[in-house]
């Protein structure tokens, strides 16, 4: 990043690093927050709609895990996915790939959790119809999961801010690289690590920018479908 | 509906994993070295990888770590080259038979920072085993990187020649913080301490406070820094053609003049002495 400039002349200038970081960030933290919605939304509804033995004990880790610690998450990756580890012979580690899966596993408990929750109020009410139209456990997980989409997106939301201003799972698993998966987050501990505090805090206010934005537009977008809905 | 945003969201994620895994895989030209933070933190790699991409067409992927970790990258597989400063665990790294073998590259050299009021009366002290031993007798307040880093193993053996056992009189006094050299620096800007710091990630340190040189010079305080190749009969991942380019690079004339030239404030931050080749 260019020598003597301050966060906000760099935005200015559309400086090519500090794009290529934001979209690195956003392009990980979203392809995270989808796979973790495409394991935590049904997972959350299954737990709400179903009954077996252990289901508490289920319920209890899944909400704890929701403060699962970024760095121990992080380091257990990148064992995973060391060259010496299990899956190493896929050489991911050191890559946004890396990065993706250990957002995932951070995000999965908060999806899962806030869609259990939701999931198992939404039961209360529509437990009687859906019985007497005779539906399946398949079409009642997918009915009530559209029916409660609007709430989703709050869960959805939370997954999203867990993963976009997570620093120690991409610090351990991505290796903070320098074009190649250096995030918004990592480059706010490099910076502040340099001692350059004005650029980090600069850095800081855009990403949390970002995030106002992204959770301004999922706003919209809930009140534009709302009313075309109503 | 639903059925068919899921597997679109599926399709999506599954394209990227793949796309980026396998960019890692089929990028021949690429290859990751495990570096320190005071080889990046000082901005020596911005000056010189871009020399070397250019003449090559090698993507060099830097993770800094400290030395101890860098090392372990090594170990088990993660990097290709090594490039790091504190000999005595390079040697055997390279023993061990996960290195091919070491080859040195320039040297810097340690500085002590303090505060401005020099609360253990050691500034302009020709002698660091004597400093050292003045700051632990005064218990003045003194940042250790405490990471296993080439600096952190520095530390340890400066307090040993200055017949200091740091591990029986630390007190209070003694902050080991577990972090780099950045973090260590801006700790000790915080709280008015004394610090060992590599010279080149002091001169490019911007948040000094009321920090300053207090000793250097002294030969004790020379920092080596050597690389070498991760041993590809141990981890056949390893890419060694291009990696050993990269060590070839480092220590050939052009390598060791890009690293000579590198300057800040019209400083010499590295002094190029790949001559003297080790096993």
């Amino acid at each position: 990043m260019s020598e003597g400039l301050d966060a906000w002349q760099l935005i200015a200038s559309g400086d090519a690093t500090l794009i290529s970081i934001v979209r690195l960030s956003l392009t990980v933290t979203l392809a995270a927050v989808a796979v973790a919605a495409v394991v935590g939304l049904p997972l959350g509804a299954l737990l709400a709609l179903t009954r077996f033995p252990g289901r508490s004990t289920l319920v209890v880790l899944v909400n704890g895990f929701m403060g699962l610690p970024p760095v121990v998450v992080g380091l257990t990756v990148y064992l995973l996915l060391s060259r010496s580890g299990p899956l190493g012979e896929f050489g991911l580690l050191f890559t946004p790939a890396a990065m993706v899966i250990a957002q995932a596993l951070l995000v999965v408990p908060i999806i899962a959790a806030l869609t259990r929750q939701t999931i198992e109020d939404l039961w209360r009410e529509y437990r009687d119809e859906l019985t007497a139209m005779g539906v399946g456990p398949t079409g009642r997980v997918a009915t009530l999961l559209w029916d409660s989409r609007f709430s989703l997106i709050t869960a959805l939301l939370a997954g999203f801010g867990r993963a976009a201003g997570e620093v120690g799972a991409v610090m351990i698993v991505g290796g903070n690289i320098e074009g190649f998966t250096r995030t918004m987050t990592t480059t706010i501990a490099l910076e502040t690590s340099k001692g350059d505090l004005p650029l980090a805090m600069g850095l800081g206010a855009i990403l949390i920018g970002l995030i106002l934005a992204i959770n301004a537009a999922a706003w919209g977008l809930r009140l534009w479908s709302e009313q075309r809905v109503a | 509906m639903l059925n068919r945003r899921l597997f679109t969201a599926i399709a999506v994620i599954l394209t990227f994993l793949a796309s980026s895994g396998a960019s890692a895989n089929a990028q021949e030209q690429s290859i990751v070295v495990a570096s320190t933070t005071s080889t990046r933190d000082s901005g020596l790699f911005d000056h010189i990888l871009p020399l070397f991409t250019a003449k090559s067409g090698i993507e060099v992927r830097v993770v800094a770590q400290g030395t101890g970790q860098a090392l372990d990258a090594g170990r088990r597989g993660d990097a290709d080259v090594v490039f790091v400063h504190a000999r005595a665990q390079e040697e055997k790294f390279v023993e061990q038979g996960f290195g091919v073998r070491r080859f040195d590259v320039m040297y810097n050299d340690f500085v002590l920072i303090g505060p401005r009021s020099d609360p253990a009366g050691i500034k302009g002290s020709p002698d660091i085993a004597v400093a050292f031993t003045s700051i632990q007798r005064n218990k003045a307040a003194f940042v250790s990187r405490g990471d296993k880093s080439g600096t952190h193993f520095a530390e340890l053996g400066l307090w040993k020649a200055a017949g200091v056992d740091i591990a029986a009189v630390r007190g209070p006094w003694y902050k080991e913080i577990g972090q780099g050299m950045g973090a260590a620096l801006n700790t000790a800007s915080a709280m008015d301490a004394y610090v060992l710091s590599d010279r080149a990630t002091w001169l490019a340190f911007k948040n000094r406070g009321e920090l300053e040189i207090a000793v250097e010079g002294d030969k004790r305080l020379f920092n080596q820094y050597g690389v070498m190749l991760v041993n590809p009969a141990r981890h056949p991942s390893v890419k060694a053609e291009p990696g050993q380019r990269f060590v070839d690079w480092l220590i050939s004339p052009e390598g060791q003049q890009a690293i000579g030239e590198y300057k800040i404030d019209g400083q010499q931050l590295f002094f190029p002495n790949a001559e003297q080749k080790r096993s």
